[in-house]
């Protein structure tokens, strides 16, 4: 079996060092992972504010692309990196299984392109994927260079976990933190895990998006960390691309790093920057010295 | 067995009588032409409608008609068996007919109330009135029997419910067998400091009962025991308690605690059960000062003993009495009993299941049920509300519904916790003069004196603010957050999102059924409510009553209740169980399964599908045989029967053959 990879648009466009960084774990790992084909944007958060039946029918024909893609359909698995299209595709798939009216108009829609919609298809993230599936001890397995000396603020952001994540807890997720542990950083603990970055509002209420990006970035900084982790693209730019003008406008004391989780898995498996996309990063991550020579035996034990 | 030749006076004579139930049945149903159908089926001598057949004159109508000799068996087409087949069956009786000659047509539930359109009700009514007398004819005089009750009693949990049950029917000159699970009775009010609303001090009304239950000449106590299985029926329970071993003799033990002195522990390293978690025990100890029996316990989990082997035993040494025996072993007393009460109590929400409010991960946010432990003057800091560090707090917020009213969790409202909420906001502002914030949804102060005691805490200067608390964390904006738990809610009133830093947080947990309440549900045969509360026979009607003749409900066990309505529903459940116990005897229904000997083959697969085990195997003769008296008349075995000797009253296979004929033939 092999994962149905659904990179959604971010991932091509402000989140290429997320899909870089991902493939390269995923291959690390011996993950099978083949791609969508002729996937389409999962309709995001402004397509379901706008109309709603649109919205289903964007997300749904990518849940049917990959019914009609998979080897068996009993068992479907669809990696969806992107917090927003983990969010939208999950919606989708609720409220087609929910309201047969809603499915209906969907299968309709979609029988246009000689496509029929399920439900069979499982969407995953890849944080459900490699704690799950993969295993911790696995991921620990492989690596080469621990994370040793890194404080991490893990940050899920408010779409990945809720309401549709059934494989973490919807208001203290764990998992990246344990794969982050497990790779032998240091985890912070902080209270903003989830909290909204303020998603497109930076783009249309500034004061406003600021602001929301600004309290999660001071509260990490004050807890002494040296990177953020994210899962999803919106966050990681949200939280790194304006840190010059929080500076400005709230006094932000520095900047801080704010990199994809896979980056960090990618580092702790010797890849190199360039393959993970972290030269594309504003804000670098600090020199690390020669932490890596000792292969990770302190961390494994 | 042929029932209509059977029948005592050859031809059956069948009487139908069609009640309208007001408009509930007339409002949709042609009754009329229902009637006029049914002078249309074989048998049936007389038909007639009537206004409210459960009325006096209804049921006159029919002991009339059976005294005349016009009918001699009876179809009333009304409403469920379940609300008025008793009446029309006593109505039989009176009119000197035999009560089981008699059938129901449910043409209300069934019919009028299922359906709009009046030609296709009336259709169906008629099917059913077509249905019940063509099953009506093959009804034979039955005999309900008698059996003789045991006047003992089980009672099982041994907390405030329990103790008053208990109490009432020991005063009653019964004899009480009172079950606990923990070594000690008083369950959670035992761990109250004061009560709601007239703050009097929950020991202090207590203890009189607990010592009073040690000291009753009819209550035989068992603490530290579990019932582990009952077998039996109404009148006539057999029950087998499990007494596990206290590795001290409770006859022996004063509760002098040198034991607990002598113990090579010399300081408590365990969690105290008692203090929720609030301060450490020996492996041997007494629950409280109070405990009932005052007997020392040793927990075989910690006790450096059994777990190594290696000890000095010093506990058993300095015993004067001799009472520690570490040879102690587990004992099952059988008691045979006419009734049982179960009051097994709740248990409180699991806070740590709400994450964001960080329980278990901020040191002082307290489960309720903590806080009165600290309140309380035999807590682990004598009544003092002292934080880990020390401190009195100076800022204190109270969660109100945490794991109630909420779609996550639980939906129902768990009725205590606005008043035990108040109590607490009462007694941490008077005993630290901290301000006390209370978010809640809604108030709900229904009750004596309840309302008003909300209204003496608002002059007491208590906070109030109406939302549901979004989360509590440690993340500070400003300086005057910095150190303290940020409470963030949405104030609903105000219209605005709050953050109130405070030095310490109460959760208000709610109340959940036992974890182990559906394993109990099963061992005496009752049912659970979908979040795992007992039923109660009728919420309204028969509220202290279960599905199972004999077994009564009392105290949270039921669902969430405060003390006096847990006292209020005990005294019921033990009035109930008397009047049981002092009938004498009870009346067992006659639709038990019984074996046609001749078509009985011994293969013997019904006797162990039997739940009641009433099936048993007469190796003389080869045949299956049927105890009536613990037959409860599922059909099982019936059903299960290859040969078909099995048959059961009032459901034998021509009753039920020809009632299905009679919906489709004459429709």
């Amino acid at each position: 079996m092999s994962y149905i990879y659904f990179p959604g648009c971010s991932l091509r466009s402000t989140g290429r060092g997320y899909e870089e960084s991902l493939l390269e774990v995923c291959r690390a790992l011996d993950l099978p992972v083949d791609e969508l084909e002729d996937w389409n944007c999962c309709g995001a958060t402004s397509y379901m504010s706008v109309d709603e039946s649109k919205a289903f029918a964007l997300s749904a024909r990518n849940l049917a692309l990959a019914e009609k893609q998979a080897h068996s359909s009993s068992d479907i698995q669809m990696m969806v990196p992107c917090a927003a299209c983990y969010l939208g595709l999950n919606k989708a798939q609720h409220y087609l299984k929910e309201f047969p009216d809603i499915r209906a108009r969907v299968n309709k829609a979609l029988s246009s392109a000689g496509l029929v919609y399920s439900g069979q298809a499982r969407i995953r993230h890849p944080l459900d994927i490699f704690t799950n599936d993969v295993g911790l001890d696995k991921i620990a397995a492989k690596m080469t260079k621990p994370l040793k000396g890194m404080k991490i603020a893990c940050y899920y952001g408010c779409q990945l976990v809720r309401p549709y994540a059934d494989f973490d807890d919807q208001h203290n997720p764990t998992t990246m933190g344990k794969i982050m542990t497990a790779l032998g950083a240091e985890v912070i603990d902080w209270p903003l895990k989830t909290r909204c970055c303020g998603g497109s509002l930076t783009g249309t209420i500034e004061d406003v998006g600021l602001r929301l990006s600004y309290v999660i970035l001071a509260e990490a900084h004050k807890r002494g960390c040296d990177a953020i982790a994210t899962a999803c693209p919106l966050c990681q730019f949200n939280l790194e691309c304006y840190q010059g003008k929080m500076n400005r406008r709230y006094g932000l004391n520095g900047t801080v790093p704010v990199v994809y989780f896979t980056q960090l898995m990618g580092m702790a498996f010797g890849l190199s920057e360039k393959k993970l996309g972290l030269k594309r990063l504003f804000v670098p991550l600090p020199e690390r010295g020669a932490v890596a020579a000792e292969g990770g035996a302190h961390v494994r034990g | 067995m042929s029932a209509v030749n059977s029948s005592s006076n050859g031809t059956p004579k069948v009487g139908v009588y069609v009640c309208h139930c007001g408009i509930n049945i007339a409002g949709v149903i042609d009754v009329k032409a229902v009637v006029e159908f049914a002078k249309t089926l074989p048998n049936v001598t007389v038909a007639q409608e009537y206004k409210f057949m459960c009325s006096d004159p209804g049921q006159e109508l029919i002991g009339k008609d059976l005294k005349e000799g016009k009918i001699d068996r009876v179809v009333v087409a009304s409403c469920s068996p379940l609300m008025h087949e008793a009446t029309f069956r006593r109505a039989m009786a009176a009119g000197g007919g035999n009560p089981f000659l008699f059938q129901m047509a449910n043409i209300r539930e069934h019919v009028s109330w299922v359906n709009k359109d009046k030609a296709t009700a009336t259709q169906k009514a008629k099917a059913l009135v077509a249905a019940a007398v063509r099953r009506v004819v093959f009804h034979v005089p039955l005999q309900k029997t008698q059996v003789p009750v045991n006047s003992d009693v089980l009672i099982v949990g041994g907390g405030i419910s329990g103790i008053h049950a208990a109490l009432t029917m020991a005063d009653a000159g019964r004899k009480v067998y009172l079950v606990e699970r923990e070594p000690t009775i008083g369950g959670h009010m035992a761990k109250f400091d004061k009560t709601f609303p007239t703050l009097d001090c929950s020991a202090c009304i207590l203890t009189p009962k607990m010592s009073q239950v040690r000291a009753h000449p009819n209550i035989t106590l068992w603490t530290y025991s579990e019932v582990a299985g009952v077998e039996g029926y109404v009148g006539n329970f057999k029950a087998k308690i499990r007494r596990k071993p206290k590795y001290v003799d409770e006859n022996l033990c004063v509760g002098c605690l040198e034991c607990i002195e002598a113990c090579i522990f010399k300081k408590g390293k365990f969690k105290d059960e008692f203090n929720v978690g609030l301060s450490l025990r020996k492996p041997i100890y007494i629950p409280f000062p109070q405990a009932t029996p005052l007997v020392a316990v040793i927990d075989p989990e910690t006790c450096a003993y059994f777990r190594t082997g290696k000890c000095k035993q010093t506990c058993a040494e300095v015993c004067e009495r001799k009472a520690i025996n570490f040879d102690q072993k587990e004992e099952i007393k059988e008691i045979n009993v006419g009734a049982i009460i179960l009051a097994t109590g709740f248990k409180t929400f699991d806070a740590a299941r709400i994450s964001r409010y960080g329980y278990g991960k901020y040191p002082t946010v307290y489960t309720s049920l903590e806080v009165e432990r600290l309140v309380n003057a035999a807590g682990p800091t004598g009544g003092e509300v002292l934080l880990p560090n020390g401190q009195k707090p100076k800022a204190v917020g109270i969660v109100h519904c945490v794991g109630s009213r909420d779609e996550k969790t639980n939906r129902y409202c768990s009725r205590v916790c606005c008043m035990y909420s108040l109590k607490l906001a009462h007694l941490i502002h008077e005993r630290t003069g901290a301000e006390v914030y209370n978010f809640y949804i809604d108030m709900r102060t229904p009750g004596k004196g309840y309302e008003e005691f909300y209204d003496r805490l608002m002059r007491e200067n208590v906070h109030f603010v109406r939302g549901r608390v979004a989360e509590i964390s440690d993340w500070a904006m400003t300086p005057d957050e910095e150190g303290k738990l940020v409470i963030r809610a949405e104030d609903t009133l105000v219209g605005a999102v709050r953050r109130i830093p405070v030095d310490m947080v109460v959760l208000s947990v709610g109340l959940e059924a036992q974890p182990d309440a559906d394993e109990v549900r099963r061992m005496f045969n009752i049912s659970c409510s979908s979040e795992g509360w007992f039923l109660e026979r009728h919420p309204k009607l028969a509220p202290v009553s279960t599905f199972t003749d004999g077994i009564f409900l009392a105290g949270a066990c039921q669902g969430p209740k405060d003390i006096p309505d847990c006292v209020a529903q005990a005294g019921a459940a033990a009035a109930e169980a008397l009047a049981l116990i002092d009938r004498g005897h009870v009346e067992l229904e006659p639709n038990t399964a019984f074996v046609q000997e001749d078509f009985c083959s011994g293969c013997k697969t019904c006797v162990p599908l039997c739940p009641y085990s009433a099936i048993s195997f007469d190796t003389s003769k080869n045949k299956a045989a049927v105890n009536g008296a613990l037959c409860k008349g599922c059909g099982t075995c019936v059903a299960a029967c290859p040969s078909g000797a099995l048959q059961q009253n009032l459901f034998t296979d021509e009753e039920i053959f020809n009632e299905i004929e009679g919906v489709v033939k004459y429709v």
